[in-house]
């Protein structure tokens, strides 16, 4: 007898009808979000927000897609080479802390690991110091710098969890073979690293692209500032339309939301690993 | 030993600024231009004796914390113990309920901004459903302010507690699940005495997880509510970004700084104890 035959029909209808009802509750605000965005201004009013549109209309979208293009292709601008550079420098790190194991490497590990859960209340002036210094404050670049280094402690424990796994008796082999340091890791690691590389760059887009702290200290430029800041400007405006302001929502949350369904499994597997579940 | 320059990058950009960050909250700049004198706590003294929004951010992240946590851990425990019933149709469920998490908090403000609208949205639900004791003006409301933070941002994170629940659930052995059917444990006993203990340990994860996410909750804010009415929907996170960088008290900015990074080691520095051994594979 299974765990699940031991529950009555009854029990389990009762089951079906809770996890619908939680489906309609994670669901419900972004449907209004697409609900709203895929009406006319008229009939976006608080009274009717629930009502259905009448017809088909993508006027909204095209019309808020000139409102925040720039900065929907800022954020493309920011998020890709930020994820690509913060994944590959975390192979390097997850690499030296999984395979070479120096004095207290174990101690230097947690304490790039107390960055995942830094407040970056407590880092954001000298940041912006050091930024302005090196002529990176205001830039693009500079963004895209402070994602890489943030971005390091995560990257690193996904790519140390894997490497883990690698047997070490092939390391050594490599040794013996006279392989150095970035020989093992450039004919060894790398061709198997494919999975972890996946991990790292979904999780990297998800959060570098929903980014709006360092976005906003870093880049406050609006011409020059990524999706979620130009967002958040939008929204806190009056004169910019409501279904307006749900069609840029939209097109921000987007990307990610796409990543998500399209690539979930590797975007779970991110998930978990945050959670320093390797 | 090749040690990677990035991870040094890493330290300094971490324990450099924080030790910066410290020393500019015992210095007097408090204008745009910087100056370094020296004045002692002054600045812990005025954001806990002679700023109350202070207080009351303290108070809000507090009160978030119960109520966000709490959502997120009894619906994430739940759906998960209901999702480990060999349920048909267990990807689409599961796909639905973490798609908030992929959504980034300021579209997630907008969306409840606009849900929460007093005379419109989720109340009007409630109308039609016949709960209109349940109607209220959410965020505009002094005494209910945070909670509505809460609830849009339990909205976004129960999903992902749901999964860390979830896979703590599936990696309980069969061997341990069939002992425990064997034993006369099936069902609810299963979870109440097997496997509710068992998955301690994601509570821990979770606790942790969340309780930064509370302490850091910025976006939300800024997206959904700003500081609201009297306050009541003020962080500390927020309060330090309007202090440093739209009225240049980079000294005060930096004490709310140092508060928030100590609140920080007291939920890390344990957690990272009991994650030792893991870490020390």
């Amino acid at each position: 007898m299974t765990r699940a035959g031991a529950l009555r029909p009854v029990g389990r209808l009762l089951i079906y009808a809770v996890l619908i009802f939680f489906a309609a509750y994670y669901l419900m605000p972004v449907y209004m979000l697409l609900l709203t965005s895929a009406k006319p201004f008229e009939k976006v009013g608080v009274t009717q927000m629930w009502n259905l549109p009448t017809s088909v209309y993508l006027d909204n979208a095209i019309r808020a897609w000139p409102l925040v293009s720039a900065n929907f292709w800022n954020s493309v601008m920011i998020t890709v080479p930020a994820a690509v550079i913060s994944s590959f420098i975390g192979s390097l790190n997850g690499y030296v802390f999984a395979k070479w194991k120096f004095p207290y490497s174990n101690l230097v590990f947690m304490l790039i690991l107390f960055g995942i859960f830094l407040p970056y209340q407590g880092i954001l002036i000298p940041l912006v110091q050091l930024l302005t210094v090196i002529h990176l404050y205001g830039s693009v670049l500079g963004l895209i710098f402070v994602h890489c280094v943030f971005g390091m402690p995560i990257t690193g424990l996904i790519f140390r969890s894997y490497f883990a796994t690698v047997p070490s008796d092939l390391i050594d082999a490599a040794k013996i073979d006279g392989a150095g340091f970035f020989g093992i890791y450039y004919w060894i690691m790398l061709p198997i690293a494919a999975p972890a590389f996946a991990v790292a760059l979904i999780w990297q887009f998800t959060n570098i692209w929903n980014d709006f702290l360092l976005g906003v200290v870093v880049l406050s430029n609006p011409s020059l500032a990524p999706m979620t800041v130009a967002i958040n400007n939008i929204a806190g405006s009056f004169s910019i339309e409501w279904n307006l302001q749900m069609a840029a929502a939209v097109l921000a949350a987007a990307p990610t939301v796409l990543v998500y369904l399209f690539l979930g499994r590797l975007f779970m597997r991110g998930l978990l690993a945050g959670a320093l579940k390797g | 030993m090749v040690l990677s320059p990035s991870i040094l990058a890493v330290l300094v950009f971490i324990y450099g600024f924080i030790l910066w960050t410290g020393y500019i909250s015992v210095v007097n700049w408090n204008d745009v231009t910087p100056t370094y004198g020296f004045v002692g706590l002054q600045n812990f003294q005025r954001l806990f004796g002679q700023t109350p929004r202070f207080l009351t951010d303290l108070k809000n992240t507090l009160e978030f914390s119960v109520l966000f946590i709490g959502q997120c851990l009894i619906i994430g425990l739940m759906l998960a113990i209901l999702l480990d019933q060999h349920i048909k149709g267990e990807a689409f469920f599961r796909t639905v309920y973490v798609m908030p998490f992929a959504i980034s908090a300021i579209v997630t403000g907008v969306a409840w901004k606009w849900l929460m609208n007093p005379s419109s949205g989720i109340n009007t639900i409630f109308d039609v459903l016949g709960l209109k004791f349940l109607e209220n003006k959410w965020f505009a409301d002094q005494n209910i302010g945070i909670a509505a933070t809460a609830i849009a941002a339990a909205w976004q994170m129960s999903g992902y507690t749901m999964a860390l629940y979830l896979a703590g659930l599936r990696g309980i052995s069969a061997d341990l699940r069939d002992a425990a059917r064997i034993d006369g444990a099936s069902g609810f006993n299963y979870y109440r005495y097997v496997a509710i203990p068992l998955v301690m340990p994601v509570t821990l994860t979770a606790l942790i997880i969340l309780g930064t996410i509370s302490l850091r909750l910025f976006d939300l804010t800024a997206s959904m509510t700003s500081s609201g009415p009297a306050y009541a929907t003020d962080t500390p996170a927020f309060f330090m970004f309007q202090v440093t960088f739209q009225q240049y008290k980079y000294s005060l900015g930096a004490a709310i700084g140092v508060v928030m990074l100590f609140v920080a080691l007291f939920l890390i520095v344990p957690y990272f104890f009991t994650i030792r051994d893991e870490v020390e594979r």
